[in-house]
């Protein structure tokens, strides 16, 4: 809570995108949540990343299911597209308006809570069907809105507010995307808006399901000492594997002389990501090493950062479905509805 | 860059832009809120601490600080910090008994000051609580010097004048009023331990073109303007030209009005952008009808059988050569006329003080001054007002008087008068509990009060029918609410901060920014969350912070003090602080 609502003032050398939309233009109401909750953050990124891309607020959908995390939608793009699932729901909602509408920029915001309890096997089903959506994961390790108990994604050791330790393994999701085929997975901080800001804008361009795992401190119940989600604990132990530079459709791409080692992914649109490997042998294009090198990290107590796997050659929902490429709901009624004849026809086929 | 010395108390006093810019640094958004409240009394004292005339001074201030005001940066018009000066003034109770007060027991020093003006009304203020016995000397019958003669009564009722002297006069001043200084000298060696000359730049500048002296009806302003106050002139001819654009020609030009002009013109030699009247007088003059020529050089008076009939003027048109602004002549216009008053500026003169006492003099005749402790080259006589460096406003006067009063009570008692008392701030959180602020914390968009006059058939009735009619009890609620409160300061301890950034994310401004400190400032200052490029404002650079050494950093340019990077802060880190200066004055360390 705040006291009062942002005054409608801005600074003078602010300056408007491409749409002549200042950044203001893609906030929402006041956040309710605690001061200091990552989760703040993270909506701050989101917003400079949609102001950057020039994203249209009115073609865009902004998803999610329960808790903190799923608060976090009404904080930014008030002019959206918005649906607030039940609890867990929100991968299946989003892929049911994404099989109507393909056209949309679909932005699912979840928690740890929502995504890997609750809400696991609606994740995974939407990571196998490739549904094209951002899937913004915000990870605390804690039931902050039941006041800290672990969630599914507390390490092993890690101590909560009073000080007991968590002694059941922690479910991974980056490393479960990756099983489940996921074809884009990264990992950032909310702290780190400098390598978060670039990973969102790669996962709203790539074609298909972006995973973001995001370290988003919970102020209020795992941010002590301890604590293996607090704001010190992340800055002490995060590696950053692949340092990610997005470059949008319109800009030309220069490649640093002396990195031989840096890959470009062009994306669905046009524009592309350039992934600089911060460990030599690293390659952001093989399943199996992205899942080594979190396991190794994971393994040496250390929070593997950045975009650790992408393919944009895979297919989505709707080539898996061969779907028309008008969205559906925009199809004529007597198209997308044939009658009881067309009906009828088809049954025969079966008979 | 280094980090900010917030400990000094210059860096929190630059913050609160309109106290910054006022010569005496009134502490305007606390007097402010003290009107919002309803506290008339408490806001005119704390007013009146170092400004000495509220009431005066909110009819007539040059109001530096409302250029200065954040709240004109924001949404283009500043709070009208004097007009509410004066609704303190104006809506006050009695406030006698609150007033400083002289002891009955002296200290036994004797101080002479020459002129009844504010600047010495306000050395008379400082030193008489002090116990120092005070001799007034004032060629006229009543204090208060330019504000009584040379400010109409329509502007400023003579009674608001009466009773804000009488406050410091009625402390225990023996005044000498009638009484002219004829000689330095002989004033001198009456013994005094300290003598304050604030007798003004008394003498209207004149124009030695053609025609100057060959006809009564070309007057000086100041001098015509005296004579109205005592009522020597009582009227004036139909057409009048006012030959200048400062603000006694605008008081010139409203005075013909009351008198009989019908006709009355004020001619510039430059353009508007050039003027030294304050705007919202010119405004004023031209809605009474005045007109207002520019870009037109006085040439010569036309006189015709001895009398005036009309002055000749070249029409100019400015060009800028090299950076600086240069006429040419287009051709001469004369335009008619029955009166001419000269209002070109004001001139010192120092007949009366004897060369040979070890006051220095300028070449321009002008006392060779210091700008900080107003002594003259002769310890123990001190200079300020318009008579130390020349014509300057009120406020400035007032301030000179306080300066002055600190030097004379350092002289009179051995001590070095360059050694000055320092200045201090209090620094007090405003955090009254969970998301609750000392004070009104939310932006009010209301757009700047408009003053109500008298209806122009009114006014010209008489001169002293005030034009301004105050604003009411519910306007100044509400301009109070247009303040910014800039003296709330956002108070950061770094080694609080968590690096969450919420402060960066919240600022409705863009203020904030959490970044290395590794280039020089004027780098710094493009790379910040809104590029910082007003340079007139100060950014502030935090010590390192504790996880990632990075630094904050803050924008000072737009800041609406509006509290909400302390409100999100989970650590306290952000705070506000009601900054207060403490000021020094003779005598006492603050007040």
């Amino acid at each position: 809570m705040s006291s009062i609502t942002k005054p409608p003032i801005r600074h003078p050398s602010l300056q408007k995108n491409a749409l002549g939309l200042s950044k203001q233009d893609y906030e929402g109401g006041m956040s309710t949540l605690c001061a200091g909750c990552g989760h703040d953050s993270v909506t701050a990124a989101l917003i400079q990343a949609f102001w950057e891309l020039d994203l249209p607020p009115h073609r865009a959908a902004k998803m999610s299911g329960i808790g903190c995390s799923s608060k976090t939608t009404g904080y930014f793009m008030k002019q959206s597209h918005g649906f607030n699932s039940v609890h867990g729901r929100m991968p299946s909602v989003t892929s049911g308006a994404n099989a109507a509408n393909r056209d949309l920029t679909y932005i699912g915001v979840s928690g740890d809570g929502d995504s890997l309890s609750i809400g696991l096997g609606q994740m995974a089903h939407a990571i196998r069907r490739n549904v094209n959506m951002l899937y913004v994961l915000e990870n605390n390790g804690v039931y902050g809105l039941t006041k800290g108990q672990f969630s599914a994604s507390a390490d092993v050791g890690s101590k909560s507010k009073k000080g007991e330790a968590n002694e059941q393994n922690p479910i991974d999701p980056l490393l479960l995307a990756l099983t489940l085929g996921a074809t884009f997975v990264a990992r950032s901080f909310s702290g780190d808006k400098q390598q978060l800001i670039p990973i969102i804008k790669a996962g709203l361009a790539h074609h298909g399901f972006a995973l973001i795992d995001i370290i988003s401190p919970c102020v209020s119940f795992n941010d002590h000492e301890g604590s293996t989600k607090s704001y010190a604990h992340t800055r002490a132990q995060s590696v950053e594997l692949v340092e990610a530079d997005f470059v949008p459709l319109r800009r030309e791409i220069r490649l640093p002389a002396q990195h031989p080692a840096v890959s470009v992914v062009k994306l669905h649109d046009g524009s592309s990501v350039c992934l600089r490997a911060t460990d030599g042998s690293y390659d952001p294009n093989d399943r199996d090493t992205a899942y080594q090198h979190v396991r190794a990290c994971q393994s040496r107590g250390e929070v593997a950062t950045g975009l650790l796997f992408v393919d944009e050659a895979a297919r989505d929902l709707h080539d898996m479905n061969r779907t028309v490429a008008t969205p559906l709901a925009e199809l004529p009624f007597e198209v997308l509805c044939p009658g009881k004849g067309a009906l009828d026809t088809l049954m025969a086929r079966y008979r | 860059m280094p980090p900010t010395d917030v400990a000094n108390p210059r860096y929190y006093h630059k913050v609160v832009d309109c106290q910054w810019a006022c010569p005496a640094h009134t502490n305007v958004p606390q007097y402010l809120r003290l009107i919002g409240l309803g506290r008339y009394d408490d806001s005119y004292l704390l007013n009146r601490q170092s400004n000495v005339f509220p009431g005066i001074l909110g009819r007539t201030c040059d109001r530096p600080c409302e250029p200065a005001c954040r709240r004109g940066r924001v949404d283009e018009k500043p709070v009208a910090i004097c007009r509410l000066k004066r609704v303190a003034a104006d809506l006050r109770g009695d406030i006698t008994d609150r007033l400083p007060k002289a002891p009955a027991q002296k200290n036994g020093k004797r101080v002479a000051l020459i002129g009844a003006g504010p600047s010495s009304l306000t050395v008379a203020n400082d030193l008489l609580p002090l116990g120092y016995d005070v001799t007034i000397y004032e060629r006229h019958t009543k204090p208060g010097g330019l504000m009584r003669f040379n400010i109409p009564a329509f502007r400023l009722p003579e009674q608001v004048l009466d009773e804000e002297c009488g406050y410091i006069v009625d402390m225990g001043a023996t005044m000498k009023y009638g009484t002219t200084v004829d000689s330095m000298k002989a004033l001198i060696a009456e013994g005094y331990d300290a003598v304050y000359v604030g007798s003004g730049a008394p003498r209207g500048k004149d124009l030695e073109i053609p025609g100057r002296w060959d006809a009564p009806a070309i007057l000086t302003g100041m001098e015509w303007l005296s004579s109205v106050h005592f009522g020597h002139v009582q009227k004036i001819d139909k057409r009048v030209i006012i030959i200048g654009v400062g603000n006694t020609a605008m008081d010139c030009c409203r005075t013909s009005l009351r008198l009989g002009a019908t006709d009355v013109k004020v001619v510039a030699r430059r353009s508007r952008e050039f003027f030294k009247a304050s705007p919202w007088e010119l405004e004023d003059a031209e809605h009474e009808g005045v007109q207002i020529i520019e870009n037109h050089a006085p040439k010569q008076f036309v006189i015709e059988n001895g009398r005036l009939v009309g002055m000749e003027f070249e029409r100019l048109q400015w060009s800028t050569v090299d950076g600086r602004q240069k006429s040419t002549v287009l051709d001469t216009v004369v335009i008619p006329c029955d009166a001419v008053i000269l209002a070109i500026g004001q001139d010192n003169a120092f007949p009366w003080i004897e060369r040979d006492l070890g006051i220095e003099f300028s070449d321009t005749q002008m006392p060779v001054v210091d700008k900080v402790t107003h002594q003259s080259s002769r310890p123990g006589v001190y200079f300020g007002g318009d008579a130390a460096w020349g014509p300057q406003n009120i406020i400035w006067a007032v301030e000179h008087g306080h300066q002055a009063a600190i030097s004379i009570h350092l002289h009179c008692w051995g001590r070095d008068v360059t050694a000055r008392p320092a200045p201090g701030m209090t620094l007090v959180s405003a955090k009254l509990g969970l998301h609750a602020w000392s004070y009104n914390n939310d932006y009010n968009p209301s757009p700047r009060a408009t003053m109500q006059h008298e209806a122009l058939v009114r006014r010209f009735e008489s001169m002293n029918v005030e034009v301004e009619l105050g604003f009411t009890p519910e306007q100044s609620a509400r301009e109070v609410e247009r303040c910014l409160n800039c003296d709330l300061e956002t108070h950061f301890a770094a080694d609080l901060c968590i690096e969450c950034d919420a402060c960066v994310d919240v600022c409705p401004t863009s203020c904030l920014t959490i970044t290395q400190n590794h280039s020089p400032v004027d780098e710094l200052r493009q790379r910040l969350s809104a590029p910082a490029l007003n340079a007139t404002q100060e950014i502030y650079v935090s010590t390192l912070l504790p996880q990632t050494k990075r630094v904050m950093v803050k924008d000072e340019d737009v800041c609406l003090h509006c509290g909400l990077c302390a409100d999100r802060c989970p650590t306290a880190a952000w705070d506000m602080r009601q900054f207060d200066l403490l000021k020094p004055y003779a005598g006492v360390e603050h007040r």
